[in-house]
This record gives C-alpha cells, sequence and structure tokens, in this order.
C-alpha cells in the first residue's frame, strides 16, 4: 500500500526511493526485534530449562561478546549506509546551490496566508517597507510604490510554476515562523520572520499540489493552505502575460 | 500536625518520592484525560462536550500545548528523574540522606508551584497557551498573535522558569549525594546502573535546564521589557507594525533545543538503567559487560549534548550544519544500540522469571526499538525535509519518549512498591494492565506513522477540508483514537492494584524479587563487597545470588 502522496518533482523520485529503502530496514529490524522479545518469552518454556538454569556458572563467554559485536558492527554498517546515502540527496537537494536561469519565486507566509510574488520582467523584487503592509488597500506584502522595481512586482495566492524548469525559491515571513510545505514536491523549509530562506527544486510533473503549513503558527493553522500549479512552459507564459497586463492596466487606471 | 510533618512538610527523601509520585499521578491523569479530548476533537470536530460545547481551533491547539508541557516535564521529568531517585538513590548508594535534603525539599515544592501556575492558564482570560510545548517566537512572544498568548502564556513561561529552578536544584542534590554520599566499598565500579543513569541524567538536567532557564527568561524580557532578544524588526500584525527588534527567532530555537534533546536522555536513561538491573534480577544472571553498559550511558550523555540541531534541519539553518548534525545523530544510535543488544541477549540467559515488573521492562525495550529505529530516518536532513512536523515524528517519540518512559516507570512502580507497602501489587491485575497497555498503545501510535507518510503535518485542528487526501485518513484516526480510550482505560486497572494492594496485597517480606542492590537491605549501614549484580548459580554457597550488603567475601569473580 502506497502511503506517500503522489510525487510531481524531479528529486522527489529519488528521495521516495530513499525513504521505501529505510523503511524497509527498519521495519525488519523491528520484527526480528520483537520477534526475540516473543521468542525470550517462550524460550524459558523450553524442555530442560530449569536445569539450564542452575546448571552453567552463568558468566557469558567469549562467543557471548564476539557475536554481540558482530551484530552491533552490521547494524551500524547500516547506520553508516543510510546517512551516506542520505547525505547524497541533500548534498545534491541544498548544497550545491541555485541552477542558473531559474524561475524565481518569493513566498511569504503571513497569518494564515501564503503570498506569491514574481519579480517581474526586469527580474528584480521590489523594496519592501513593512509600514506599507496593508491587505485593505490591496498591498498585503507592503510593496514601496517609490521603488521602480516594484512597479512589475506579481503578487498572486496561487503559486504558477512551469513544468520542468528549475525553481528558486526565496522564503519570508511577515509575523510569525511558518512552515512551507508541499508534500506533492517533497519540499518543507520554515519562513523564520527576520530571515531570508532559499529553496530549490524542480517541478515535473504537470498537476495542481496542495501547500500546507507546518509549523504551528496560530489559531488558523490547519486552513492556511494555498495551491502549487504546476503548468506546461507555454501555459505559465501566458499566464506571466496576463498578470502583467492587468498591472499596467490597474496602474494606468488608479493613477489619474 | 505531626502527620503533615511527617509525611507532607518533610526532608526525608523517601516521603518527598511519595509527594513526586502523587504529583506526577496528577499530571499524568490530566494530561491523558487531555488527550482524549484532542483524539475526540481530530475524530470529530463537531461533536458538543457537556457545558463546554464545540472545541474551538484555539482550543484544540491550548489541548496539544498543556498536554505536551505536563507530559514532557511534569511525567516523563518529575517521575523518573525526581520520584525515582527519592525512592531509592540513598539506599542503593548505602546513604541514609541526601546531600542537601532541604534542597531537595525546596526542589518539590517549587515543582508544585510551577504545576499549579501552568495549570491556572487553563483559567485566565482567553485561556491556556496555543504555540505548542516549544513555544517558538515570535508567536509566543507577540501576545497579538492569538488567543492564549497573553496571559496564558506568560503563565507557561513562569511555570517552565519554576520547573528549571527546581530541576536543577534537585539534580544537584543528586550528584553530590552520589559523588559524595557512597558507603564504604560503594566503589563506581559497584554502583547499580540506574546510579549511573542518574548521575549522567542529572548532569544533563543541569545543563539542559539551565539552558532552558536563561530562554524563559530572555523571553519573559522580550514580552514585558523591551528586549528583542528573539525579535526582528519588520513584524506585522493583523496590519499593525511591532516594534522594531534585533533579536532573531533562531536563537530560541538554539536555545531551547539544546535543552530540548537532552531532555529526552534525562527522561529514558533512567529507563535504561532500571531495564538492565531488572534484566539482571529477573534472568537471575549477572549484566554482561556491566563496563560497557557503563560506557555507553556516559556516550548518550556526551552525544545528547551535540545533536540538537536535527530538531532544526528544516529551520534554514546551514546546510553543512545539518550535515554535521545527521552525523551526531547516527551517532549516538550506535551506543543505544550496544544497551538494546545486551538487554536481547540476557533475555536468552538464566531463565526469564515472569512477573510484571519483568514484563513492564520488555515493554520498554520493545517500545524502544519501535521508537528508537524511526530515529536513524530521522537523522538524515533530506528525509527530515518530508517528514519533519508530521505525525511520523508525533509517532517516533511517543513511541521512544513517551511508551517507552512510561513502561520504564511503571516496571518501577511495580518493582519499588513493596519498599514503600511492605505489599506486593496483584499479579494478575498488573499482568491485565500490562497486556492491554502494550496493545493499545502499538495501536495508538504505530498507525500515525501511516499518517506522517501521508504528509498529515502536526497540531491540525481539523483534517477534512481543502485537502482531500487527508479525509482518507479520518478510518485510521478513528482508530487511533478508540486505542487511546483503550490505552486509557487500561490505566484504571493499575490506579485499582494500586489502592487495592495497600491494604489487600501479598505480604512482601524484606527482599520479595531476592535482588542484589542496597534499596532492599535490611542494614543501615552496610559495607559493600561486592558488584552491584551478583546473580547465578555460583554467586554465593545457599542461593543464586550475593546482596550487596552480604558479609562474606564473594566467591565468584564480581568486583
Amino acid at each position: 500500500m502506497n502511503w506517500l502522496p503522489p510525487n510531481g518533482a524531479l528529486d522527489g523520485v529519488r528521495l521516495d526511493q530513499l525513504l521505501r529503502w529505510n523503511l524497509a530496514v527498519v521495519f525488519w529490524l523491528f520484527v526480528a526485534a520483537q520477534a526475540l522479545l516473543v521468542a525470550a518469552l517462550l524460550w524459558r518454556l523450553r524442555p530442560g530449562a530449569a536445569r539450564a538454569a542452575t546448571g552453567n556458572s552463568g558468566r557469558p563467554g567469549k562467543a557471548f561478546f564476539a557475536g554481540e559485536a558482530l551484530v552491533l558492527l552490521a547494524i551500524t554498517g547500516l547506520y553508516i549506509a543510510m546517512d551516506v546515502t542520505g547525505h547524497q540527496l541533500w548534498a545534491a537537494r541544498r548544497e550545491a546551490g541555485p541552477a542558473e536561469h531559474p524561475v524565481q519565486v518569493e513566498v511569504t507566509g503571513v497569518q494564515f496566508e501564503w503570498y506569491f510574488r514574481y519579480p517581474g520582467s526586469d527580474g528584480v523584487y521590489g523594496r519592501i517597507r513593512p509600514a506599507l503592509v496593508s491587505a485593505p488597500n490591496g498591498n498585503p506584502l507592503g510593496l514601496d510604490p517609490t521603488d521602480p522595481h516594484s512597479a512589475d512586482d506579481i503578487v498572486s495566492s496561487v503559486l504558477m510554476l512551469p513544468a520542468g524548469r528549475p525553481v528558486d525559491l526565496r522564503l519570508r515571513s511577515q509575523d510569525v515562523i511558518h512552515g512551507f510545505f508541499i508534500p506533492g514536491m517533497r519540499l518543507k523549509q520554515d519562513a523564520i520572520p527576520g530571515m531570508i530562506g532559499h529553496l530549490q527544486f524542480t517541478p515535473t510533473v504537470p498537476g495542481d499540489y496542495v501547500i500546507l503549513c507546518s509549523q504551528v503558527c496560530g489559531l488558523g493553522h490547519a486552513r492556511m493552505q494555498a495551491r502549487l500549479r504546476v503548468v506546461s512552459e507555454l501555459e505559465y507564459d501566458r499566464w506571466i502575460a496576463g498578470r502583467e497586463k492587468s498591472l499596467v492596466a490597474d496602474a494606468s487606471g488608479a493613477r489619474p | 500536625m505531626s502527620f503533615l510533618r511527617r509525611r507532607v512538610f518533610t526532608t526525608n527523601h523517601r516521603q518527598l518520592a511519595i509527594l513526586y509520585l502523587f504529583l506526577g499521578l496528577a499530571a499524568v491523569t490530566t494530561g491523558t484525560l487531555l488527550s482524549l479530548l484532542i483524539r475526540l476533537h481530530r475524530t470529530w470536530p463537531a461533536l458538543a462536550l457537556p457545558i463546554y460545547g464545540i472545541l474551538k481551533p484555539e482550543d484544540y491547539l491550548a489541548l496539544v500545548t498543556m498536554h505536551g508541557t505536563l507530559m514532557v516535564f511534569f511525567v516523563l521529568t518529575v517521575v523518573p528523574q525526581s520520584a525515582f531517585p527519592n525512592l531509592v538513590l540513598p539506599a542503593q548508594i548505602g546513604a541514609t540522606r541526601m546531600a542537601f535534603p532541604r534542597l531537595n525539599a525546596a526542589a518539590f515544592w517549587i515543582t508544585l508551584a510551577s504545576f499549579l501556575t501552568l495549570l491556572t492558564a487553563f483559567f485566565v482570560p482567553q485561556g491556556a497557551p496555543i504555540s505548542g510545548w516549544t513555544s517558538y517566537p515570535p508567536f509566543s512572544a507577540l501576545a497579538a498573535t492569538g488567543p492564549g498568548q497573553g496571559a496564558g502564556m506568560d503563565l507557561w513561561l513562569v511555570a517552565i522558569t519554576l520547573f528549571c529552578l527546581a530541576a536543577v536544584a534537585g539534580a544537584v542534590n543528586f550528584l553530590v549525594t552520589i559523588l559524595r554520599m557512597r558507603c564504604p566499598g560503594m566503589t563506581f565500579r559497584r554502583l547499580p546502573l540506574t546510579v549511573w543513569s542518574w548521575l549522567v541524567s542529572s548532569g544533563l538536567t543541569v545543563i539542559a535546564f539551565s539552558a532552558l532557564l536563561a530562554a524563559a527568561g530572555m523571553l519573559l524580557a522580550d514580552r514585558h521589557f523591551g528586549t528583542s532578544f528573539f525579535l526582528p524588526s519588520g513584524e506585522v500584525l493583523n496590519g499593525i507594525l511591532q516594534r522594531p527588534g534585533t533579536g532573531s527567532p533562531m536563537l530560541w530555537l538554539h536555545l531551547f533545543w539544546f535543552f530540548g534533546h537532552p531532555e529526552v536522555y534525562i527522561s529514558i536513561l533512567p529507563g535504561m538503567g532500571l531495564t538492565s538491573s531488572l534484566l539482571a534480577n529477573f534472568t537471575r544472571r549477572e549484566v554482561p559487560a556491566y563496563g560497557l553498559m557503563v560506557a555507553s550511558t556516559l556516550l548518550i550523555g556526551v552525544l545528547g549534548l551535540g545533536v540538537w540541531g536535527h530538531h532544526m534541519f528544516v529551520s534554514g539553518m546551514n546546510p553543512y550544519a545539518g550535515t554535521a548534525f545527521g552525523l551526531t545523530t547516527i551517532a549516538i544510535a550506535v551506543p543505544s544500540s550496544a544497551e538494546v543488544l545486551t538487554w536481547l541477549a540476557m533475555m536468552f540467559r538464566g531463565r526469564l522469571q515472569v512477573a510484571t515488573p519483568l514484563l513492564f521492562t520488555m515493554g520498554f525495550v520493545s517500545f524502544f526499538i519501535a521508537g528508537g529505529l524511526t530515529g536513524p530516518i530521522l537523522a538524515q536532513p533530506a528525509l527530515d525535509a518530508y517528514l519533519h512536523n508530521t505525525f511520523f515524528v508525533v509517532a517516533h517519540f511517543h513511541l521512544v519518549m513517551a511508551m517507552a518512559g512510561v513502561f520504564s516507570v511503571f516496571a518501577g512502580i511495580y518493582y519499588w512498591y513493596p519498599l514503600l507497602t511492605g505489599r506486593r501489587m496483584n499479579e494478575m491485575l498488573g499482568q491485565i494492565h500490562f497486556w492491554v497497555s502494550l496493545v493499545a498503545a502499538y495501536g495508538t501510535f504505530f498507525p500515525m506513522h501511516l499518517a506522517g507518510l501521508a504528509g498529515e503535518p502536526r497540531h491540525y485542528a481539523q483534517l477534512s477540508g481543502p485537502v482531500a487526501h487527508f479525509a482518507n485518513l479520518i478510518p485510521v484516526e478513528r482508530g487511533i483514537t478508540w486505542s487511546a480510550f483503550l490505552l486509557a482505560a487500561a490505566q484504571i486497572v493499575f490506579l485499582i492494584n494500586i489502592f487495592w494492594s495497600a491494604r489487600r496485597g501479598l505480604p512482601a517480606g524484606t527482599n520479595p524479587w531476592r535482588a542484589t542492590t542496597l534499596e532492599w537491605s535490611p542494614i543501615v549501614h552496610p559495607i559493600v563487597r561486592s558488584g552491584a549484580y551478583v546473580y547465578g548459580p555460583k554467586a554465593s554457597p545457599e542461593q543464586d545470588f550475593l546482596p550487596q550488603w552480604a558479609a562474606e567475601e564473594p566467591t565468584a569473580r564480581s568486583s
């Protein structure tokens, strides 16, 4: 039975394989150890147990320690294998740094919403001033209108990404610690106020994925959800162009 | 009046142990009732409770926060690290009293004050805090982040501050007692492994709880005295810009987990020592490789101080730090595995004498393995990045810390009960208690792994909603809830047994388990000439064990 949600990320395939291998190893170790516990309870009922109890001196021999050392060595070998394979994946995902020309999106956690900001055609995120934050006035992130870079920034409540291109997320939070979690992308990192985090991945399978909050953040924690839509490159470009056009329309409409 | 002086306002360690045990009982009862409310709400969120009505999401989070705090501090720390050493530590080293009896008594009263302060949080406006037992700032630093984060959070912090003071005071007393109060002949090579465990766990307590004490004080200062240890600038809450700060929440994460991880070993090491002792006692064989067990205990203590970062793999900490903490965490699995292998091997030597304390010890080993084995998975940052803060982790620590910890507490209570009452607890009730608890505990916590693999996060007041695939987990959740109720019901058998056996239990005599360690000694001022676990057919001319208080020289090699 497969309990993991469907995977849509490039690294997710490797992670799932690694996780399954790890789970299999510890499951069989678990079964073996529990079987030994049951066997110990039955062992005392064996014929001749009473005689054995009074017979030998009770001091463990060399074979006892050699046996235990061998098993411990084998288990330690398994732990090392787990650590090394786990580290290889971690190094590939987190120590490599961003790919060239990634899709850049900034993720902001706010009690109890996720906002996604695209830097727009200039490729630069506009400046943010916390004093300007006002969701009722349509500026939930506090974009500074005096910064020319902010004019083309697209703010969205849906994370739209093209399939097959590496993504570099910039993680931040406006209030408390939130946990940015996309189970379908096997992706999780905390958004910590006062810090900028980065998270790289490559979505491969088009479709809709749920985005959750994995760090308790307030009474609305369980409903702090958003959607990731992985679409074709063509559809993504069309979406970006549409959002930019409406930005221009808004700007010309808002300023008399 | 004399009753009060003898039983309550006392500096006698054994009376204090009884007071601690009753405090633990009050805490575990409250914590369990809260957990049942948690389970009810997860399974039937629309259920209206009598008088209170339907639980709101913030009520659910308050229940989780208080459940965690009560269980971690007032059950899993108070019983193995405060009640048990008061019960038997002086006797096990041949002392008649603690090194600092008044400090020891003060520790109890401060712990009680901490407990009452914590419970008061339920009754202040807006109720108990909702930020979980780890209380990450800024959530815990600013009252405007949610209900319960005002007065409730203040009370939580005061309670934790008091608890830290008491824990450090108690641990200093235990350390000095072990180092200075040993009777003639009680060398370090002859110490029972429980005493070695308390030596290490008390050392950890002094270090870890000091860090938490500092952190709690700093958070209180951030809340009330205008400091910003944990507050960055640019905080916006409900559209309102907060005062600028220069701190970082990451500092709290480091301080908290520098406490939080050793805390796991503080609550589990005494159980590990007890397991070694009881397996020797109930197989009538010595602990093989005593030196190796001592070394493992010390190694776990030392390594335990260097693994806290594995709670922070997804915090955005430098990825190389993740690699390093992953390595130290895998390393600590090795001495832990060595102890487990020794316990498993011990069960096949001599002949197991099945009695309730032994069964609970075997239960401890079973849960320690079940919960411990997922440790090397969670120790890998790459895999933890998916599993962190899901129910997989909830399953992991409830098995390895909570269930293993509680089962070793039960083993200790069934084993040492004759010391307090002169009677044994009823064997049949004990075995019913054990088997039902074992099955129900696995039924409760094992399926949580599956919910975690499905990606279900902790602290969710409601599962139904936009995430369609969590709705598939509702049958699993329902099974967990039924198991949790069965687990709680099984404890009624235990409570009946405790009170019934105090009057009606079989008279135990002086050494009912034919044990070697000094808490069973009829002699007040013993001189020790043998190791802690001299069992076996040739242990002494007349019997299959040589008590540490025996006047004769040991025949077998057994220093």
